[in-house]
């Protein structure tokens, strides 16, 4: 069972808009994403309109506000990929996975993420799911690649 | 540099603006100084008394010494400052943002609400934009019309945060914020819910300051055209107290013109079958909840008694004050009294089958679109309210009519619901519902009138206005009028802490300055033009020959032939309704 939402937040002081941050991370870090339930508990506990908390969560791209996938990939579009073509294998995921970059595929199996660089210029262009890294990526071995993942 | 803070200490400085020496105060900042001496800044996200977000950067100024202009809006003067708000490098400067501006805007101007009254499209024609130097990507983000009052077109929205700020600052609603980053970014409410599920009150503060089309009401003129159109159906049509002393301004006539004669001839022409005036509604509202507010008191019930006649405090009771219920009227508002009269004793004494009327009201208001929408403001089956046009909606369908105001002669409301006091009239402005509730219950009390009927403590713009009002050597009755939802918000919390100022009788309304200012009138913000407004209102009252609700001789008939008395089993029908909570606190 995670900890409880008030758990959490007994940790921060009450009515700081400051450690709005860190109470993000923390509610991140025990369930993987922010939900709009924990927004609202944030919002009493702070006295921050959850229009404002929302504001936040997106506005930071290290904040979810889905549930992820059990599978999370990312796929490079950094500069040393784009001039490989990463560009062009964006859609390729997307109409594999049937959900936007950004997005969890329905049936919760994988969280599709553009990143800016992975480090791995040397294998552009690069993806990289869960631990596993694949470079040199063409259109063509995508779907192979994915089916590897239940 | 430029800080948000404003000083506390206020010391006289000495700059120049473009070679002019000046000696001012270092709280104002390079904006405030330049309208105070006549220097015109371009303005898009500033708005008097918020707190500036420097987000347009539109009035981006030139100060000897700095690296790069500065935002004038958020820039405190400072000694020795040599500014210049108007060189060449400026209106460069200046030109490139509109064109950014206007490279990802969505540009069908033509086709657009605010064609022709557009803050961007004057910009654009000030900078003598002519080509497309950039061409940006355009947004293609969903039209939100899922309220019956608001509609959002977020490809319009240039991201300025005025509707945010007022949003917060001005009403507390806190229903939207900017959200995401960069090119994705859009206003929107907590998880992007649209505005029917969010928490906005629809009180309309925010349409009357976008400057662009991305805010506006959802305009019914048409259904409104095709019922009058229509051969087998009776269009009626009530004014609200406060239009007859704003519309004018739009056509011409100085601020504050009571232009009520020549609106009832406009409305006539436009082939509205009856015209009524809403200080009827209002008169009738005084009767019954000054006989609520003695029955409270002298039957030691549940006080304070809290007025109800602003459909976005309504709306934001509901939501976030539901616990306060029980302390509000019972009562309509003055529309919904007027529209469910006009279908029971108006149809009745007409011999008009009720079903056949379609009840139009002139209101100030976006909220009342909600209001006519509610499902209990119903009788017999038939809704109080057909449909609700805003001031601008009305001042558009009068225009497209092909009528030019100015030059149409005076005519009457129709009667019986034309008749009216200057106690109803003064309804428009904040405090106007306590002055003219506490007049007529004076008389209820003490079978006589006050000697001076001027309650001048409840006047006047201020946002939180409190008064003591001695009825009887033994009641005296503690009250308070508040506009503006953040002011309401300080009166509903000392409500939850126990009532300790000891409260009978609470007004308030959603607009601050009440509905002179609510979120259907023209456009703009300017505090002056609304004083004006006010006191055209308070003068109207003066020249009554009538200026109590329980002396209106129309609604004397009503109760006499067809209510019975006040706070009769027919009244509590057709004039009383009730509220329920819509959510927890969900701002």
């Amino acid at each position: 069972m995670p900890t409880k939402i008030s758990d959490i937040l007994s940790h921060f002081t009450q009515g700081n808009s400051s450690e709005l941050i860190p109470i993000l991370q923390a509610v991140q870090a025990e369930y993987g994403f922010i939900s709009e339930e924990s927004v609202y508990e944030i919002s009493e506990y702070l006295n921050i309109p959850s229009s404002k908390i929302y504001g936040v969560a997106t506005f930071y791209a290290q904040f979810r506000l889905q549930p992820p996938g059990r599978h999370v990939i990312n796929l490079c579009t950094g500069t040393a990929c784009h001039v490989k073509g990463s560009e062009k294998l964006i859609p390729v995921f997307e109409q594999e996975l049937k959900c936007k970059a950004g997005e969890t595929t329905k049936d919760g199996r994988f969280t599709l993420n553009l990143v800016a660089c992975l480090g791995a210029c040397a294998l552009s262009p690069v993806v990289n799911i869960d631990s596993d890294f694949y470079g040199n990526l063409t259109a063509g071995e995508i779907k192979k690649i994915l089916r590897k993942y239940k | 540099m430029a800080t948000s803070t404003k000083l506390l200490i206020s010391k006289p400085v000495n700059i120049w603006m473009n070679d002019e020496p000046m000696k001012v105060e270092d709280t104002q900042t390079i904006l405030q100084v330049a309208r105070n001496h006549g220097i015109h800044i371009p303005t898009l996200c500033y708005l008097d008394e918020i707190t500036p977000t420097g987000s347009c950067r539109i009035c981006v100024v030139e100060v000897e010494g700095f690296p790069r202009p500065v935002p004038s809006c958020s820039t405190f003067v400072k000694e020795g400052m040599k500014i210049h708000t108007n060189s060449p490098k400026i209106q460069a400067i200046r030109k490139v943002i509109v064109e950014l501006l206007v490279a990802n805007h969505e540009m069908d101007c033509l086709y657009c609400e605010r064609n022709g009254e557009c803050e961007l499209q004057d910009l654009a024609k000030i900078y003598n934009i002519r080509d497309h130097r950039f061409l940006g990507s355009k947004r293609q983000n969903p039209l939100d019309q899922t309220s019956m009052a608001l509609v959002r077109d977020p490809n319009k929205c240039i991201l300025c945060q005025r509707c945010v700020k007022v949003c917060d600052e001005v009403q507390s609603v806190h229903a939207i914020d900017v959200t995401k980053r960069g090119f994705e970014s859009i206003v929107t409410s907590a998880f992007g819910k649209t505005i029917h599920e969010s928490s906005c009150v629809l009180c309309g503060q925010c349409v009357r300051v976008c400057p662009t089309g991305a805010l506006k009401e959802r305009d019914v003129s048409t259904e409104v055209r095709e019922a009058i159109d229509d051969p087998n159906t009776i269009v009626t049509v009530q004014v609200a107290p406060s239009i007859s002393v704003t519309i004018g301004e739009e056509f011409g006539f100085p601020i504050g013109t009571d232009v009520s004669g020549k609106l009832v001839t406009a409305l006539k022409r436009m082939g509205f079958d009856a015209v009524f005036d809403t200080v009827f509604g209002a008169d009738l509202t005084i009767l019954e909840e000054a006989n609520e507010l003695i029955k409270r008191i002298t039957e030691n019930k549940t006080l304070p008694l809290i007025s109800t006649c602003s459909p976005g405090w309504i709306k934001f009771m509901e939501h976030e004050y539901a616990d306060l219920i029980p302390y509000m009227s019972t009562c309509k508002s003055p529309m919904s009294m007027q529209g469910a009269i006009i279908k029971s004793y108006w149809a009745k004494n007409q011999q008009i089958m009720p079903k056949r009327i379609f009840q139009v009201a002139i209101m100030p208001c976006m909220a009342k679109k909600f209001e006519a929408d509610r499902s209990e403001l119903v009788n017999d089956g038939l809704p109080n309210t057909d449909a609700v046009l805003t001031t601008r909606e009305l001042i558009r369908a009068i225009k497209k009519f092909g009528l030019d105001l100015k030059s149409l002669p005076d005519s009457k409301y129709d009667d019986p619901l034309g008749e009216s006091t200057g106690a109803g009239k003064i309804f428009g402005a904040s405090g106007g519902v306590m002055e003219a509730a506490l007049r007529t219950a004076y008389w209820l009390v003490n079978k006589k009138n006050l000697e001076h009927l001027e309650i001048t403590q409840v006047r006047g713009i201020e946002g939180i206005k409190r008064a003591k009002i001695q009825l009887t050597p033994e009641l005296t009755v503690n009250c308070v009028a508040a506009s503006g939802l953040k002011n309401a918000r300080i009166i509903c919390d000392e409500i939850r802490a126990g009532n300790p100022n000891n409260y009978h009788f609470i007004e308030i309304m959603a607009c601050p300055g009440g509905c002179i200012n609510g979120g259907g009138q023209p456009r703009g913000m300017d505090l002056e033009v609304i004083k004006q407004r006010a006191q055209a209102l308070y003068k109207l009252d003066e020249q009554y020959t009538i200026r109590l609700s329980h002396e209106n001789t129309a609604v004397q008939r009503l109760y006499a032939n067809f209510l019975k008395t006040l706070g009769s089993n027919e009244a509590h029908h057709l004039l009383h309704t009730h509220y329920y909570p819509r959510s927890e606190r969900r701002h």
